[in-house]
């Protein structure tokens, strides 16, 4: 059992990771990415919602008919986004505001809906509660990243703001890497988005290379 | 008349649904490797998005904003946008038999689209009048359909194209899409003006 546990947790944080190698959940990754701290705010609130849907999916799975799985799917990950949202909105106002649209939008990201119909529908309750938590994880880290290197190169901090969007505890990680006049513009805006998700992708696909693995090629649009 | 049409071009262009919004970015990566499929999709999700619009439009106004019942809205939305998509299925089955066929394994798909739901929350967030968010939302879509079309248009180029194997597939899409949305910031001035 642990030795399953294990490959739960390396396909969540690196091998399937549900942005780099599976290429779901694009929207948010690019989106709320201008920022470090934006993609981990983002991040967690997924993984949050898709813990606890793929929990819930995983105690119901039996109960679930084959034809009307969508919707129930989608309608538990609905509930669930709501409840984030509404935590949210209490605990955490400042980044609430920030990531504004795109905390009900986790309802539409096919990251949480892949996770449910390829592995809580025919797991049981612990390893897909492991699942769920693991692939937010993999997608918290993936949108730090992403993150981290447009506000890097586009205005040159690292974490700017932590203490104020997830509390003062993070006032440390608050960074200036380069200085203030160095930062190009175009990183933090779309294109830069693009780009810079287009090349952490090659970056993965170089590092797998490296360690004798196969690469990935296409994502995983046929799974959603 | 003035400011309807200013409206429609900066929700086409200015902001547009993916390039600048960043919503609908799963079909936009997976379903654009050929024109015709491209547009087929981008025909079905501006109906729709039109469709569901309009329907999320009355919900929020005669349901949960007569009621109370805001924090309901994105259970609601979503059900009203499967709804949509059920019928829009229904709608081109009837219409158009070819369509269907072509389409056939994305429509359902649509449901999970994060412009459809993205396009409605907007909405809300505007606070506009039903012909205004109709327009907003119809003028939305094209723009969508217009990117998917572009897009797909270059990557079938691309695929004739002698791409390293490390960028093959996805990473170059996502490239050429940053040219794109490069290209697409130009029309950022037309609004200030």
């Amino acid at each position: 059992m642990t030795s399953s546990y294990k490959t739960i947790v390396k396909d969540g944080l690196w091998d399937n990771n549900g942005v780099f190698s599976m290429l779901l959940g694009m929207c948010p990754a690019m989106a709320m990415t201008t920022s470090a701290t934006n993609g981990f705010g983002m991040g967690l609130a997924t993984a949050a919602v898709m813990a606890a849907s793929s929990f819930l999916v995983a105690v119901f799975r039996k109960r679930i008919t084959q034809e009307v799985r969508i919707p129930v799917y989608i309608l538990i990950v609905a509930a669930m986004v709501t409840l984030v949202d509404l935590a949210m909105n209490a605990w955490m106002h400042e980044l609430y505001k920030v990531l504004g649209l795109f905390i009900p939008l986790i309802v539409s990201n096919c990251l949480p809906l892949a996770r449910l119909e390829a592995f809580a529908a025919k797991s049981p309750a612990l390893p897909s509660l492991a699942d769920g938590l693991f692939m937010g994880i993999g997608f918290t880290i993936a949108l730090t990243a992403i993150g981290a290197v447009r506000e890097i190169l586009g205005s040159g901090t690292l974490f700017a703001d932590a203490s104020l969007l997830l509390g003062p505890a993070f006032k440390a990680i608050e960074l200036r890497i380069l200085p203030a006049d160095m930062g190009v513009l175009m990183m933090i805006l779309p294109p830069g988005g693009f780009l810079v998700t287009g090349l952490l992708v090659v970056v993965k696909r170089l590092l797998d290379l490296r360690a004798g693995k196969e690469i990935q090629m296409g994502g995983a649009h046929s799974v959603a | 008349m003035k400011d309807f049409v200013l409206m429609m071009i900066g929700a086409a262009l200015v902001n547009n649904v993916i390039l600048a919004r960043f919503l609908g970015l799963c079909s936009f990566m997976g379903v654009t490797t050929r024109i015709d499929t491209a547009a087929g999709m981008g025909l079905a999700t501006t109906f729709v998005i039109t469709v569901s619009s309009m329907a999320d439009w009355a919900v929020q106004h005669y349901l949960l904003d007569a009621y109370g019942l805001g924090f309901l809205r994105t259970v609601t939305f979503i059900l009203v946008i499967a709804s949509a998509v059920q019928f829009t299925e229904m709608t081109i089955k009837k219409v158009s038999p070819t369509l269907f066929r072509m389409l056939g394994i994305y429509l359902p798909l649509i449901t999970t689209n994060c412009a459809v739901l993205g396009v409605a929350l907007l909405l809300v967030e505007g606070h506009m009048s039903f012909i205004g968010s109709t327009m907003f939302a119809f003028a939305s879509s094209l723009g969508y359909s217009l990117v998917m079309v572009i897009f797909a248009g270059l990557r079938e180029r691309l695929a004739l194209a002698r791409v390293p194997r490390l960028f093959a597939g996805p990473p170059i899409g996502f490239i050429v899409a940053s040219l794109l949305a490069m290209a697409f910031m130009g029309f950022s001035g037309i609004s200030a003006g």
